[in-house]
């Protein structure tokens, strides 16, 4: 599996982690892989959502306690 | 979702722009409170741009929107809603975005006299001039009411296939929708921001009275939708939460509030705001305990820690419900929901 980016967006409510994850993806190449750790359940949906509309991938999620890891592939856009 | 569903029916591309002001409803409320769990968590937006095929963009406006809220130059509707003043801020916020990403115009869902006061048919042009998109601006569902814009002379929609909707009933924008064949159609009828509501807009009128001052950050905000407020003197107030959810959200504050927390029975954390001092800590300690599964012990013991995590023991007798006067309660919420 390649090396993916982190970003912490726990204790943020949504849609917080969408905005950061969609700032954070802006800045990356198209294959790269991110992964979101949160803590509001609603990035669950919110987050797969936001990659729907905008052409990425959701390769996993797991969940840890009460954290939530989204691993997203970027698409092309 | 119309507005935009219209416009890509004339083959233009379409891509939507949602401003996170702090005060939008979507989501938080939902993730704090255990009892919401179970409804559904979608954030509206993103759903709608699922269902029209559209990219969608959420832009934090948190701090800008500090310079909107306090002091509107077309003043508030019913509460501390600033309908005019936002709509200027986030109609000139699209002409930026549009600007920097290449496209060519603006379409927003506005129906003309559908709010009473910032969607009459004065009001809209003065979004136009002040948001400085003159006529760059689209309202699909009324344009056949309004002068053409630009998109519509240079042949970019047909203004023939725009509609002409006005007045307050949604009966028509529900037959158009129809028409369109979108069954579910996500629009609050009621403002999709908590500067709507009556008790929401009381907790922050009695913030910036407290304070002295119409600043606020993201975390006032977050927690005047949290628990129950109770302002026993004016110069503090208590934030107790009403449930399991509340309690874990609250601790998540516990370094930048003191608080409170029972330890000889079940019951709630506190956060304490303001400039409280020793004999305000009893008090506060009585009225927590009294929200704890030992109001009608005869003492009640907690926890007082600091923001440096210090931590003292307290012992006192629960206050009555009785002696909790009405007017301690922000906004008249006694908040029970
Ligand atoms: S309801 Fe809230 S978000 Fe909508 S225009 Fe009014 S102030 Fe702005």
């Amino acid at each position: 599996m390649a090396t993916a980016e982190e970003l912490d967006c726990r204790h943020l409510l949504c849609p917080l982690p969408v905005i950061r994850t969609q700032a954070r993806v802006a800045r990356m190449a198209v294959g790269a892989e991110l992964q979101v750790v949160v803590t509001d359940p609603g990035a669950l949906e919110d987050i797969p959502a936001w990659c729907r509309v905008h052409g990425h991938e959701v390769v996993a999620t797991e969940a840890a306690g009460d954290e939530q890891r989204i691993r997203i592939r970027v698409g092309g856009g | 979702m119309l507005a935009a569903r219209v416009v890509q029916d004339h083959g233009v591309h379409v891509e939507g722009i949602n401003f996170y002001t702090g005060f939008c409803v979507e989501g938080h409320t939902h993730a704090i409170r255990s009892k919401d769990q179970q409804r559904p968590k979608r954030n509206n937006a993103l759903w709608v741009a699922e269902q029209l095929g559209m990219p969608l963009h959420i832009v934090d406006v948190i701090e800008e929107y500090k310079e909107v809220l306090p002091r509107p130059r077309y003043g508030y509707g019913a509460n501390l809603n600033p309908c005019l003043d936002c709509k200027v801020f986030m109609v000139g916020k699209a002409r930026e975005w549009m600007e920097a990403n290449g496209f060519d115009f603006i379409v927003t869902g506005e129906v003309i006299g559908q709010r009473p006061k910032s969607q009459t048919r004065d009001k809209l042009p003065v979004i136009n001039r002040d948001a400085g998109v003159e006529d760059l601006l689209l309202r699909p569902l009324s344009a056949k009411l309004l002068e053409p814009t630009r998109p519509e002379r240079e042949g970019w929609v047909d203004r023939e296939r725009l509609f002409e909707l006005h007045g307050r009933s949604r009966k028509p924008q529900f037959a158009l929708a129809r028409e369109l064949g979108i069954e579910a159609w996500a629009q609050p009828a009621g403002g999709c921001c908590f500067l709507t509501d009556a008790t929401y807009s009381a907790k922050l009128a009695d913030l910036w009275q407290a304070r002295g001052s119409r600043e606020y950050d993201l975390d006032d905000i977050m927690l005047l939708k949290v628990g129950r407020h109770l302002r026993p003197r004016d110069h503090f107030k208590l934030i107790i939460a009403r449930e399991a959810g509340e309690t874990r959200f609250l601790q998540g504050y516990k370094r930048r509030y003191p608080h409170l927390r029972t330890t000889s029975h079940g019951g709630p954390v506190a956060l304490i705001d303001g400039d409280w001092n020793e004999h305000d800590l009893e008090l506060a300690a009585r009225l927590v305990a009294r929200y704890s599964s030992g109001r009608h012990a005869e003492r009640v013991e907690l926890e007082f820690e600091d923001t440096e995590g210090r931590v003292r023991p307290l012992s006192v007798p629960p206050m009555a419900s009785d002696c909790v006067p009405d007017a301690w309660y922000v906004g008249g919420d006694h908040g029970d929901s």
